[in-house]
């Protein structure tokens, strides 16, 4: 027998599983509304995923595949951290593979390939109030989401087109859940805004430190805020990924070396390496390849 | 001369447990015109005006308003939402100190622009041409729109207040102590400035004010208030220059000639 | 001829609360009205009560008792007892008024204290101006002080901004309280050239004048306000 015997399945205990799955199921009822829920203790700091955590832990059973990424990457420290932790306390199929999960816990991105249906992302979330810096005060926040009042959040956007010349927000980007409620997407670039949009999977927040649980509804729409007169519209890079040339993806700045040597990589490490197998190469895939050798 | 009132109150108390915030006040308030309400630290004025403004749930009594449809409505048998909604778009509320009016740490423009986002703009640039149009309205550089009220002078954030709450042209401005904590001279362009706009836009107005040339030079009509109740009640400058009242009398005798 | 404005059995009296509420009695039963057309003028000594009268009839000062009816709008009112909202429309639109001395407003313009009453009237801003200029030109106000603050003009110079608005407009009663008290022979003149064409237009005029040349030429008739003085009914 090991040690493992004296915990519950997925860490949590069923009671704590049944009113964070009524949190959940409550979020899913209304679409983009924060939910209360008694957020836990869990054994690794606060803003290191407490909040997904639980909700993983909620709705995992024995037969799930999980994916965890930090950044889009499987292999950061954050990822393979809950990735062992949940092989650990629920003997549970873990993959890198985006289309084998059936469960992907993240911190900060949504895959490249596309979700499909029955599949469940999970967001860490340390921020859930989009209206906070500019209202302090959640009595307040609260009265202004149930009534609706959400002129404020189009002042934030006001002011970085006053300031910039443009919307110069480029993550956590405020959106409008099924027409209703604003939502902040947790800081993912807004690139990965329209990936929210219709959605065949299921989309699950969780914020350990304030406590609250929301959720996007598969088949859901999700749409980014912004003025008639300056669009709503998601980074462009200039080049492709250099490592397997895919266009259209978000890219991560690797810096080379101390004299402006730098790349940009696919920062979905999986969608990555899943085009490299099959034969994609960027225009740095080489010399990498022959400096490992 | 309309035959409506835009505003009437009627019986409107406030106990604080047994003492009394004001008690018993009934009054019509017409299109176009300005009220002011007067009196000592204390009196109750700004608990009735906050009573009016829907800030403060009075004990008794009831205060209807004429809405846009011309049908009235008791305010506090309105929604939260509605009653909201009414305050952000057919009413202002210019706050003693602007920074209880103002978001201070966003821009002029934005702070002028916040009311018409809240109803629904959505377009920048009619949104800052509007904002522009009344900064210079309120004698406010169009130079200063991308600055933050922190660095205004308290006059010039004081008229910012005010622009923001004029934005979306509402026909009832409440204002409290509205040229309280300014110098002298600043005071006399701000008075001229609202008394300008109260004109032009014909708005009908509430002021509360302890300064009795405030009231005489903003104001048709005035209610002087004391320990709670309003003991007159007239035309400005018949209130002012024949005061009926002891206390009125006082009060009028205590101004100080320049 | 029509008669706009009718004062009857009306009494005065102010109560000095600070002064151990001692009563001063000001006018006692004044009666007597104006016709259109007429000039009245108020006579008797200083202290008397003349302006205290004109400040009743128009809503300045309160009535302890007495009507003073007015015919606005083609209806009756009654100043001693209308609200408010009703004294403000009738001096808009029935009942002009001349004081003593102009009440200055900072930074607004001479021609625009002159047009005011216009504008609050309904007319336009520059119809408004036009007139204004008309009568600050026919008062002899130096054209280079029109958009200029009144208020740090010299005491002939307020009084005609102060003539120039009261005279604007077609009110058809008009108060006069001493009006002509600091202009020169010119000017004053040219003010009693004005209220002739006042009555000429059928306005109802009651004024004070204590220059006697003036009184003699604008007065229809003089009312002696000795006979409502309660000092005389006391001696």
């Amino acid at each position: 027998m090991t040690e493992l015997a004296t915990y519950n399945f997925a860490y949590l205990d069923e009671q704590t599983k049944r009113m964070i799955r009524r949190a959940i199921l409550k979020a899913i009822a209304i679409p983009g509304y924060q939910v209360p829920f008694a957020s836990r203790e869990m054994p690794m700091p606060y803003g290191w995923g407490t909040g997904g955590v639980q909700v993983t832990a909620s709705i995992i059973g024995p037969e799930d595949v999980l994916k965890v990424i930090d950044q889009g990457a499987d292999d950061t420290t954050n990822a393979v951290s809950i990735r062992a932790f949940f092989q650990k306390v629920a003997n549970v199929a873990v993959t890198t593979h985006t289309k084998d999960a059936t469960i992907i816990q993240t911190r900060h991105r949504i895959p490249e390939q596309q979700l499909e249906k029955g599949q469940v992302l999970v967001y860490q979330v340390p921020i859930p109030e989009p209206l906070r810096f500019l209202e302090p005060r959640e009595t307040e926040t609260r009265k202004m989401h149930a009534l609706e009042e959400y002129g404020l959040m189009h002042v934030k956007l006001y002011e970085d087109i006053a300031r910039h010349g443009r919307i110069s927000t480029t993550y956590a980007y405020p959106v409008k859940v099924a027409g209703r409620y604003v939502m902040d997407p947790s800081p993912t670039p807004k690139f990965d805004n329209p990936k929210m949009h219709m959605s065949e999977a299921l989309q699950l927040f969780g914020a350990g430190r304030e406590k609250r649980i929301y959720a996007v509804p598969p088949y859901t729409d999700v749409v980014s805020l912004d003025f008639e007169d300056y669009p709503f519209e998601i980074q462009k890079f200039e080049q492709p990924c250099a490592l397997c040339g895919a266009q259209g993806v978000y890219l991560d700045e690797v810096v080379l070396d101390d004299k402006g040597g730098r790349m940009f990589v696919c920062s979905d490490t999986d969608h990555c390496e899943d085009r490299r197998e099959h034969g994609h190469a960027g225009e740095m895939l080489a010399p990498a390849k022959e400096a490992a050798e | 001369m309309t035959d409506t009132p835009l505003l009437k109150v009627s019986g409107v108390s406030k106990f604080y447990g047994s003492r009394i915030g004001c008690k018993d006040v009934s009054f019509d308030l017409w299109p176009g015109e300005v009220l002011a309400i007067v009196g000592e630290s204390g009196s109750g004025k700004t608990t009735l005006l906050n009573c009016l403004s829907t800030r403060l749930m009075p004990t008794t009594g009831s205060v209807e308003y004429r809405m846009r449809d011309g049908n009235f409505r008791d305010l506090y048998h309105m929604s939260e939402a509605e009653r909201r909604f009414l305050m952000r778009t057919d009413w202002g509320f210019v706050h003693q100190n602007p920074a209880d009016g103002l978001r201070m740490t966003v821009s002029a423009g934005a702070n002028v622009g916040e009311r018409l986002m809240a109803v629904g703009d959505r377009h920048y640039g009619k949104i800052r041409e509007t904002a522009t149009d009344w900064l210079t309205r309120v004698e406010i550089g169009t130079d200063r729109i991308d600055d933050q009220p922190r660095a205004f002078s308290g006059g010039m954030r004081q008229r910012l207040q005010i622009a923001r709450n004029l934005v979306t042209g509402p026909r009832l401005v409440f204002m409290d102590e509205p040229t309280g904590g300014l110098d002298v001279s600043v005071q006399a362009r701000l008075l001229d400035l609202v008394r300008g706009l109260v004109n032009d836009l014909g708005l009908s107005a509430i002021v509360v004010t302890h300064d009795l040339a405030v009231a005489r030079l903003l104001s048709h009509r005035m209610m002087v208030m004391k320990d709670g109740h309003v003991i007159e009640h007239g035309l400005t400058d018949r209130v002012l220059d024949d005061p009926r009242e002891p206390y009125t009398q006082l009060l009028v005798s205590s101004i100080l000639q320049v | 001829m029509a008669t706009p404005l009718v004062v009857s059995e009306v009494f005065k009296s102010f109560t000095m609360h600070l002064r151990d509420g001692i009563k001063l009695p000001v006018v006692n039963d004044v009666s007597f009205s104006v016709a259109s057309g007429e000039c009245v003028v108020l006579g008797g000594p200083s202290g008397i009560g003349k302006s205290s009268i004109l400040k009743m009839l128009y809503g300045n000062y309160a009535v302890d008792a007495g009507q003073i009816l007015v015919d606005h709008k083609e209806k009756l009112v009654d100043i001693a007892r209308a609200d408010p909202r009703t004294v403000l429309d009738v001096r808009r639109h029935t009942l002009g008024y001349v004081s003593q001395f102009l009440r200055t407003v900072p930074r607004v313009s001479a021609i625009d204290v002159v047009a005011e009453p216009l504008v609050a009237r309904g007319i336009g801003a520059p119809e408004a101006k036009e007139r204004a200029s008309d009568l600050l030109a026919k008062l002899n106000l130096p054209r280079e002080l029109w958009s200029l603050p009144p208020a740090t003009f010299s005491g002939g110079e307020q009084q005609r901004v102060n003539i120039a608005r009261g005279f604007i407009t077609s009110h058809s009663i008009l108060l006069l309280d001493e009006p002509t008290a600091s202009l020169d022979a010119v000017n004053r003149r040219v003010v009693v050239d004005m209220i002739a064409e006042k009555k000429r237009d059928g306005v109802a005029l009651l004024g004070i004048f204590h220059d006697e040349e003036v009184r003699e030429a604008v007065a229809d008739r003089i009312l002696d306000v000795t006979q409502f003085s309660p000092r005389k009914a006391a001696a």
